[in-house]
């Protein structure tokens, strides 16, 4: 069953100058994670707003736990947690104080409120500073107090919306462990990130998504063979530069890339370990003597590079996310 | 009822400021108190009257409007606030009366009046406030106060919701209140303004406000105009008046765009 399915999802901003949907279709099987894998701009705070009922999209349809989200907006509201890109909390209430209020507005009564804020704070390893004040939480406890207070009532569908933005490597790997745990408990989760490793180590498929639509989806196993075969890369001395792209394009049938800072040279070939034989062959031939050699399968980067052009992380454009907070805030 | 629940979660929630920030009561009765003194021991003295108690009498009905007058850009920055943060967002994706967040805020911040109005009386009578009416015209005089600031925290949730930025808001809510409060009866006769910002004084809901108070803590209007107009004649039923359209005007708007906020 799926528990998420967006259908031809248009959304523009300023009277249609500013397209942040174009079509988009995605789903999400029960059970499992998806990841919504995209630059800057590229419509994934859009998509989650409307499945989460914040937006209204101009055409498409959507449902979320089988529930239409426009048509009833207020009963999908039952069903899903949000836990978006800025920790949305009370920074002067406690964390405590948070997930009690929180809870009551799920309806869950006082007493049930307060039991369950505990277990949740026991949960994310809050429990020592529960009775601080959000504003003397770290990036890391935030956003674990933030997805705390999305899980109250257990939902059946979970939205994050870039968990892990701005947070420091280790608030990171702490948001991914805690993510890990709840997917092990078998919550269905549609996550949005612009880092290609985040969607590799937590989601069971990936939708990458530019411009507003999805332009790929897979597993990430399946999305790095579509990608085609490995990469050849050496390292060379400044000097052989010239000489080696030549030896690495003749053995791969491709045009060689160089990035200069680190005098690597790469290029994709189809035959494997033969052509890593042959290359180094050849550079000897020549008296070239690598510094570095390998054989790279490709990174979900690469997978991104070939399918949009672009890199994923790069902010080309941030229209979406500037006119998105125009909007909210009018 | 599920909404007057929801409500009034989100009017605790406001309230809890209270006791979580101590700060922002002081910081917000420390500037009224300052005023007082400012007034009271600065410019008293060079104001004339023949007010029985001296000036501070009628000062104090004046001090008590301008604070309940700035609730508006509490309201304003701290929805502002919630908004930048996300908050919002949060709260509309749960299962509750979408405009129980409002309500809620308008309603909690309406009742932090109380406590920085007993704040306000306090300092008000140790330098030399002394209402001659009686309990209960003291006490309706209060409920008035209480009630304008409910008004004005809807003007507050429009321009909180209208405004992109924090302190733009801040910016925007000091714009109309400061020319309101000045440009009155509270502090000086408006006798001595231009002709046209008499006329402006004399209708402005501040001054009709500051006017009732005077009435109900037993005072007569000392700093009103031109006797025999409609509102110097009718100050309570003209700030009635005022209110009722206040939220009749931006209740509606308010919710309009906060239901709009999405699209």
């Amino acid at each position: 069953m799926k528990s998420v399915i967006a259908e031809d999802l248009v959304k523009t901003y300023r009277n249609g100058a500013v397209r942040a949907l174009d079509h988009l279709s995605l789903d999400v099987e029960e059970g499992t994670v998806l990841s919504v894998l995209g630059p800057n701009g590229a419509g994934k705070t859009t998509c989650v707003r409307i499945l989460a009922t914040l937006l209204k999209p101009d055409s498409g349809r959507a449902m979320v736990g089988g529930i239409d989200v426009i048509k009833h907006p207020e009963k999908v509201r039952e069903v899903i947690g949000l836990s978006g890109q800025y920790a949305a909390v009370d920074e002067i209430l406690t964390g405590w104080d948070n997930l009690v209020m929180f809870g009551q507005l799920y309806h869950l009564g006082k007493k049930a409120s307060i039991a369950r804020a505990e277990e949740l704070l026991e949960r994310f390893s809050l429990t020592d500073s529960a009775k601080r004040p959000i504003k003397t939480y770290s990036g890391g406890m935030r956003r674990r107090l933030d997805l705390a207070a999305s899980l109250i009532v257990k939902p059946k569908v979970l939205f994050l919306d870039e968990p892990t933005t701005g947070l420091d490597p280790r608030g990171r790997q702490e948001m991914w462990s805690v993510i890990e745990e709840l997917v092990k408990g078998g919550v269905t989760l549609l996550l949005t990130t612009q880092y290609l490793e985040e969607a590799d180590q937590l989601a069971d498929e990936i939708a990458v998504i530019d411009h507003g639509k999805v332009i790929a989806r897979g597993t990430s196993d399946a999305l790095k063979k579509q990608v085609g075969g490995e990469r050849l890369e050496i390292v060379v001395e400044s000097q052989n530069i010239a000489k080696a792209m030549e030896v690495v394009a003749s053995v791969s049938g491709n045009k060689a890339s160089l990035d200069e800072g680190l005098r690597m040279i790469s290029a994709p070939v189809s035959t494997g370990a033969t052509a890593l034989i042959e290359t180094l062959r050849s550079l000897d031939a020549a008296g070239i003597h690598p510094l570095d050699v390998g054989l790279k399968r490709p990174s979900l980067d690469d997978v991104f590079l070939s399918l949009t052009g672009h890199a994923a992380e790069e902010k080309s454009e941030e229209v979406e996310v500037t006119g998105r907070r125009k909007k909210a805030k009018k | 009822m599920r909404a007057f629940k929801d409500t009034m979660i989100i009017t605790q929630r406001q309230l809890r400021l209270l006791t979580r920030v101590p700060e922002v009561l002081i910081f917000s009765t420390i500037q009224p108190v300052m005023f007082v003194l400012l007034f009271r021991y600065v410019f008293g003295g060079s104001i004339s009257t023949d007010q029985p108690g001296g000036y501070v009498q009628l000062l104090m009905p004046g001090i008590f409007v301008q604070t309940v007058a700035f609730t508006l850009a509490g309201t304003a920055s701290g929805l502002a606030e919630d908004m930048k943060k996300g908050l919002i967002d949060r709260f509309r994706s749960l299962p509750i009366s979408q405009l129980a967040l409002i309500m809620g805020r308008t309603l909690g911040d309406s009742l932090l009046n109380i406590v920085v109005l007993a704040v306000m009386g306090i300092a008000g009578y140790l330098v030399g406030w002394r209402p001659t009416s009686g309990l209960l015209s003291v006490v309706i005089g209060f409920v008035f106060l209480l009630l304008f600031g409910y008004a004005l925290s809807w003007v507050g949730i429009f321009v909180g919701l209208s405004a992109s930025d924090a302190r733009v808001v801040q910016n925007v809510s000091f714009i109309i209140t400061f020319p309101l409060t000045f440009l009155s009866n509270a502090f000086a006769p408006t006798t001595g303004m231009p002709r046209a910002l008499q006329y402006f004084a004399e209708w402005n809901p501040v001054s009709t406000m500051v006017a009732g108070c005077r009435d109900l803590f037993g005072l007569e209007n000392q700093f009103g105009a031109t006797a025999g107009s409609f509102p110097s004649e009718n100050p309570l039923l003209t700030s009635f008046l005022y209110m009722i359209i206040i939220m009749a005007i931006f209740i509606p708007l308010s919710v309009r765009k906060y239901k709009r906020a999405s699209d």
